[in-house]
């Protein structure tokens, strides 16, 4: 038995709110959106299907997200001195499938701007939210960010899409 | 003003015992003069034969900033040409990767070439007759780099027609390669798993002198790997420990650690540092690896392969190996303050996939433009382009552990922070940029 009403409209408010914690920098309350068993998914070619014996640019279970987290607070973590920002912007996002197995897909086109001193760089793509319920609210099992040129060679980038 | 072309005694100037002047990182008539000659005198990397394991497979790339493409040709050797049509320029090949068949069309006016380069037809050939066609460049072909050595797969060639051999130039350095290809229990690595490319607003020889320099990582990267060892430590006690942990902490050993690791500098550039230990000397076993490689190689010599735990190998100019963890990365020049860094990895053919799963790990967690090791090296090489910039200093110092006896010494090993194979890099800089000016 559910403990909550799971609308389509719950599911994409909780995609636009989760955006909303990243632009204003409340990293630990991101976090805590994330399963204990979650991962956040930036697959390195398009459509890859592995994480494992493919590169990513990232493939982050709750652990190492907390390093980056904690990172970005440290006294010493001298390439966010100063300190980056970031802002999403999301297109309307689509509920996928039915969920047999608990789980809700969620796809949302987006582009995101991440800052750091006179730099801005631009970024176009797609995430992949598959959503849960755990102990009476919404968390993110997979959050999967596919790049429009995700094969394409960057320069730093820092905080999370 | 020409400072520097045609004038090898002001190149040579640039390097002194202890350091080193910052026009090697920021003038751009030294950038330029680097792509003429050192990238041309030099053996540079350029690919890996598992690329183009069939007739007519290719691969582009860069030789220093010449665009090349390396093909598998029809009598199954590797040949190197230059990704230049000699009718009116266009680049031939293309695509990164790709099968051409028998011969490369150029896409502008259809021209075609053998996969050594040579000129097979051209469209409405009468136009040509009694113009002295023959007497062109173009009749040629495609140019063919003469100089191309497979070393175990390895790719290299030196753009030069003259120069120093294949054989002198790496000598005893390519026990490194030997060491890697050996950790497969068939012999055989293949490119797998992608690559990782990571745009640097830098010197390309930031990066060079990075991969040996071992009193920056329990510095710079107390944020990223001194983080990871921190949030491990609040871990519930009996949990296993995570390879990334594995991975990440051991960048943040002591000082006394990377001294007692060691380095060891041969010729023309080229040294390793982790002669005694190193970062990758502890990591937790694939279960089954140890028995296949006594299988293929007896207990002995899989012991003395396995226990080799190199951590980086500089082959000069422009690459760094990682055998116990199957890694090379190239560090392409594109402009004095900028450089592409690719990070390449391999699968030990016929070893388990955990290994792979491993190196792939690796790859992302510190080479990656989302990494966070690599965050913080990349902020300290941009602050540095950008500081060079300065006249209140002229020099970049390179003294650590000096000893002048160390000029007359070769394949020597020493302590770990050793700034000696930094002076090796430099002083085989001047030897090749300056050798056919």
């Amino acid at each position: 038995m559910s403990a909550l009403d799971i609308t389509h409209k719950t599911l994409t408010d909780f995609i636009y709110a989760e955006a909303r914690l990243l632009d204003e920098q409340r990293f630990e309350d991101w976090l805590n959106l994330f399963t204990e068993d979650g991962h956040y998914w930036m697959p390195l070619a398009h459509g890859q299907t592995d994480p494992r014996l493919h590169t990513s640019l990232m493939y982050e279970d709750k652990l190492l997200l907390r390093v980056r987290v904690e990172r970005l607070a440290g006294q010493r973590t001298f390439s966010q001195q100063p300190k980056s920002r970031c802002h999403h912007l999301l297109q309307a996002p689509t509920v996928e499938s039915p969920a047999p197995d608990g789980e809700h897909v969620v796809r949302t086109a987006f582009h995101y701007v991440e800052t750091r001193q006179d730099q801005q760089t631009l970024f176009a793509g797609w995430t992949t939210h598959h959503v849960v319920e755990d102990a009476g609210a919404l968390k993110i099992r997979l959050k999967r960010v596919d790049l429009v040129n995700c094969d394409a060679a960057f320069g730093n980038i820092q905080l999370f899409m | 003003m020409e400072r520097y072309t045609g004038n090898p005694d002001a190149v040579r100037a640039l390097v002194r015992d202890l350091e080193v002047h910052k026009d090697t990182y920021i003038d751009e008539e030294v950038f330029a003069l680097e792509m003429e000659h050192l990238f041309a005198n030099t053996w540079v990397y350029v690919g890996h034969a598992s690329q183009v394991p069939n007739k007519g497979d290719f691969y582009t790339t860069t030789v220093g900033t010449e665009p090349v493409v390396m093909v598998r040709h029809t009598d199954d050797s590797i040949r190197v040409l230059y990704n230049r049509c000699p009718h009116k320029g266009v680049k031939v090949a293309g695509e990164t990767c790709g099968n051409t068949g028998k011969f490369f069309r150029c896409p502008y006016h259809a021209w075609t070439f053998k996969t050594d380069g040579s000129l097979l037809a051209v469209p409405l050939k009468k136009g040509y007759e009694n113009t002295g066609f023959e007497s062109c460049e173009a009749k040629h072909g495609m140019a063919p780099v003469q100089n191309v050595k497979v070393y175990r797969d390895f790719v290299f060639c030196r753009l030069n027609p003259n120069g120093i051999s294949f054989e002198d130039y790496f000598g005893e350095s390519l026990s490194t390669i030997d060491n890697m290809v050996d950790r497969s229990p068939e012999g055989r690595l293949e490119v797998a798993g992608g690559v990782l490319r990571y745009m640097h607003n830098c010197n390309w020889k930031m990066l060079v002198d990075n991969q040996t320099d071992t009193c920056h990582p329990m510095v710079a990267h107390e944020s990223s790997a001194g983080t990871a060892v921190k949030v491990w430590q609040e871990a519930p006690e009996g949990t296993p420990k995570p390879m990334a942990v594995e991975l990440f902490a051991p960048f943040v050993s002591s000082y006394e650690f990377f001294e007692n690791m060691g380095i060891r500098v041969w010729d023309n550039g080229h040294g390793h540092t982790g002669v005694a230990d190193s970062i990758h000397a502890a990591y937790s076993p694939a279960p089954g690896y140890w028995e296949q490689m006594v299988a293929a190689y007896g207990e002995e010599r899989a012991k003395h392969i396995l226990g080799d735990t190199r951590h980086n190998t500089v082959y000069f100019p422009n690459i760094m190996v990682k055998g116990p963890i199957q890694t090379l990365r190239l560090f392409k020049p594109i402009a004095a303050n900028k450089t592409l860094v690719e990070s390449w990895t391999f699968r030990l053919v016929g070893a388990p996939d955990l290994l792979l799963e491993r190196t792939l790990m690796y790859n992302r967690l510190i080479n990656a433009p989302t990494s966070v090791v690599g965050h913080d090296d990349l902020e300290m090489y941009e602050r540095a382009q950008e500081a060079l910039q300065s006249r209140g200093r002229d020099w970049i110092n390179v003294a650590r552990l000096f000893d002048p006896a160390e000029k007359e010494q070769k394949n020597v090993a020493t302590n770990g922070t050793n700034e000696w194979q930094m002076r090796n890099q430099f002083r085989a800089w001047a030897k090749f940029m300056t050798e056919s000016m």
